[in-house]
């Protein structure tokens, strides 16, 4: 089943998260970017070539406007490919693991999947971030030499940035898988 | 029980039994959901809503019905299936072949359960019949996957029956499917992320993760891939290699051919560095002009390599076959190139061009330097300086110049042919060229490298006399004593920069090449599922009530961190320079050594 919810990120733009319940063991939020507005493209685009005809009346050369075009396109497909996150997604299954999946506007996917065996825990953090405190939900990774302890804080959902309600959601639900695998795991 | 045909096989029937009777849980007409996980029975020691996970091979899934084959893994609660024995078999002839192939991969391979792939026609003596195979195989969980043939729904159930004795006592689990590409997990490589210093690479035992153990699973068990379905085997398997096992022949010509061939260039090369070595270390000063010209130090490097490649000892570890390969692949490519400068050379003749060009140059070369040392010895600039100094350095740099002038005019007859001689050498390969080109500027330039020794060597007394003269004086009035020893180290420096940048420009490149690992490369462009840094999982369609099915996708290696892992060692230790510490040397007046240091820098 699955279920759309809409909220904001720390800036104030629109976030959707939906959630598909695949089974009691199996669950997946994924959580929508706001796009990239045509106003802020053409903003970029505007003050690059402006610039290039700058240029070009002080040198009279007509190779600064080509390469203004070409830097132009080169950085949008790169922007577009390298930086621009469309969607994150968290999997979780029971007993095997957790997925983040980060879409790019592009369509290029990258993936990390940590094993159950490594979870310690998955909690809401606090952080001063300039002149802001914001709350991110981060995997807590078990070290190998002390049972108890600590080795690797692993941000969730680092480009949409969601408010702290949205992090609740995914919490509750992150930790009624996590009780579910410890109990079943202790016993024999 | 003896020979079963294969019609009674087919998919059977039954009503969804209770507990005490494992039959196939779908009866195929009438989709009835599976029974439920939750509620477990009163007489079974398992916890309530564990779920189990079932390794299936992608490849099976549109198998005949049969046995599941595999490895049940404990600590992680999940199966391997490795293949699918079809009906007809003798239970004996499959025990005898599992015992094989454990004896051979040290793996536990045991018959898991059943596994169903139906037509629509039911079959009535399906129930009984797996009862008596379960009975025979007895295996805890006992797992039955069943797939109606021509759709999408699949059903699997995992028992737990202590056993017809007494019936009531066992459970059902829930199963997750997990669907895996048998081929690529098989040859992909695991590389566990770079967190655990302390861990080996390569842990020999089964058990290191959960999906490592996966994965060395399917790797271990090549014994039970070996026959396929043209064999006359008495055990009919299916897997991925059943189709026809997979082979290229020239592969199979290049592993015949592999052994005499690297017993001869090892031999040679034996000979070769025997030869070398008896010879070097006689005399001083040619052991000392060994030692420091770069060409012979990448002639050492590629000997040591073409050695490691062909010797005979195969390598033990998937890292020193990945070393080689990539040496390998890096000594052809070199050779490509250097094949391709020489044709080039030749083709525009450009040695001749090259040999005509050089005196002139040499000569014009050697007036302007005439020229600024004639001005730097009056008053450059205006600026009044140190007469007696100045007049003695501009003396003896003269002096040199007037000296390299004769040299080079001494050896103008033979410059074309030994320049032929070195464009020749690029046949053993491109940084061979250029690491004779390195040290032919570095012959060429020696007198602006001595006059650069000189000039760094005083204006670094110079800095430093500054500055403990400052750390002295700091905080009192007082006349600094001006130490006008600036001769001429910063202005000629523009040649000699450029002399020394592109040196150091040169040998970068040549380390450049020789420690990047192209075959890992290519392996992660062309093959990324040979090079895995994990996996990754995706839901296939899900139906309530039906089991959940993942289908795991191998996660491929970032191109840093192959760079990273795999990267060659070059000499044995990295270069001295990288862009930063060569202008800071430029700078504070560091001396800079072109040739290769080995030890300690004095100054």
């Amino acid at each position: 089943m699955e279920d759309e919810q809409s909220f904001s990120d720390i800036c104030g733009g629109r976030l959707a998260l939906q959630r598909r319940f695949y089974s009691p063991s199996c669950l997946e939020f994924c959580l929508s970017c706001p796009r990239i507005t045509l106003r802020s493209l053409t903003a970029v685009t505007c003050t690059v070539w402006l610039a290039a005809y700058g240029l070009f009346t002080l040198c009279e050369n007509t190779m600064i406007l080509s390469a203004a075009i070409f830097i132009t396109l080169l950085g949008l497909l790169g922007y577009l490919h390298f930086v621009k996150i469309d969607h994150e997604t968290l999997l979780i299954i029971d007993s095997l693991g957790i997925q983040m999946t980060s879409s790019y506007a592009s369509g290029k996917e990258s993936t990390t999947f940590i094993e159950m065996g490594q979870v310690n825990d998955v909690v809401i953090n606090e952080a001063i971030y300039m002149q802001k405190v914001i709350y991110y939900l981060c995997i807590l990774l078990k070290d190998p030499v002390e049972p108890h302890g600590i080795s690797q804080v692993v941000p969730l959902f680092q480009s949409a940035k969601p408010r702290l309600d949205c992090l609740i959601e995914v919490y509750r639900s992150c930790q009624d898988i996590l009780a579910h695998q410890k109990a079943t795991s202790t016993s024999p | 029980m003896g020979l079963v045909s294969r019609g009674a096989a087919e998919a059977g029937r039954g009503a969804a039994s209770a507990v005490d009777r494992p039959g196939p849980p779908d009866a195929v007409p009438n989709p009835t959901p599976t029974p439920p996980a939750e509620g477990a029975d009163p007489g079974s020691s398992r916890s309530p809503g564990m779920v189990l996970k079932a390794f299936f091979p992608t490849c099976c899934a549109s198998a005949d019905s049969g046995l599941l084959v595999g490895r049940w893994v404990p600590e992680q609660s999940s199966a391997v299936v490795l293949a699918v024995v079809h009906f007809p078999f003798i239970p004996i002839q499959v025990k005898e072949l599992l015992a094989q192939v454990q004896q051979a991969s040290q793996v536990g391979v045991t018959v898991l359960g059943t596994w169903c792939h139906r037509r629509q026609e039911p079959e009535e003596s399906l129930g009984h019949f797996l009862e008596g195979l379960g009975a025979i195989f007895s295996h805890r969980p006992w797992f039955q996957l069943c797939r109606e043939r021509g759709s999408k729904s699949w059903s699997c159930k995992a028992t737990h029956w202590q056993g017809p004795a007494s019936p009531a006592a066992s459970g059902e689990d829930q199963v997750m499917l997990i669907f895996y590409d048998q081929r690529k997990v098989l040859l992909s490589q695991l590389h566990p992320p770079t967190a655990l210093p302390d861990r080996q690479a390569g842990d020999t035992t089964a058990s290191a993760g959960g999906l490592a153990a996966v994965f060395d699973t399917v790797a271990r068990s090549e014994a039970l891939f070996q026959s396929d379905r043209f064999d006359e085997g008495p055990v009919r398997l299916s897997h991925w290699q059943s189709e026809g096992m997979e082979a290229s022949i020239l592969v199979e010509l290049a592993k015949w051919a592999a052994g005499p061939v690297c017993l001869f260039l090892a031999c040679l090369l034996s000979l070769i560095s025997a030869a070398s070595a008896c010879r070097v270390f006689k005399l001083w000063p040619l052991s000392f002009i060994w030692s420091k010209l770069s060409t012979c130090e990448q002639l050492r490097h590629r000997l040591e390599q073409l050695t490691l490649i062909f010797s005979t000892r195969k390598a033990e570890s998937p890292a020193q076959l990945m070393r080689k390969a990539n040496m390998l692949v890096s000594v052809l490519l070199d050779v490509a190139l250097g094949l391709m400068l020489l044709s080039w050379l030749h083709r525009k003749d450009l040695i001749g061009q090259l040999a005509d060009a050089l005196i002139p140059v040499a000569d014009r070369v050697a007036e302007e330097l005439q020229h600024l040392l004639q001005w730097l010895m009056g008053a450059p600039a205006g600026l009044k300086m140190n007469r007696a100094l100045d007049q003695v350095l501009g003396r003896f740099f003269l002096y040199h110049i007037h000296l390299w002038i004769s040299y080079i005019h001494l050896m103008s007859p033979f410059i074309e042919r030994i320049l032929w001689h070195v464009g020749l050498s690029a046949c053993l390969g491109l940084t061979v060229a250029l690491s004779i080109l390195s040290d032919i500027i570095a012959l060429l330039t020696f007198h602006i490298y001595c006059f650069y020794v000189y000039g760094a060597r005083l204006y670094c007394l110079k800095i430093h006399g500054l500055s403990s003269l400052w750390r002295l004086f700091r905080g009192k009035k007082w006349n600094v004593l001006r130490q006008r020893v600036d001769s001429c180290s910063y202005d000629l420096d523009q040649l000699r920069l450029l002399v020394v940048a592109v040196q150091g420009l040169i040998h970068l490149l040549v380390d450049l090449i020789n420690s990047l690992p192209l075959y890992s490369l290519g392996l992660r462009l062309c093959r990324p599922y040979r090079l895995a840094a994990g996996v990754k999982f995706r839901v296939l369609e899900h139906e309530t009530g039906r089991p959940l099915r993942l289908l795991m996708q191998i996660n491929p290696l970032p191109y840093s961190r192959v760079v990273h892992t795999y990267r060659l060692p070059t000499c044995g230790c990295h270069p001295k320079h990288s862009w930063g510490s060569l202008c800071r040397k430029l700078f504070f007046g560091e001396l800079i050594y072109p040739w290769r240091q080995r030890g300690n820098k004095q100054d």
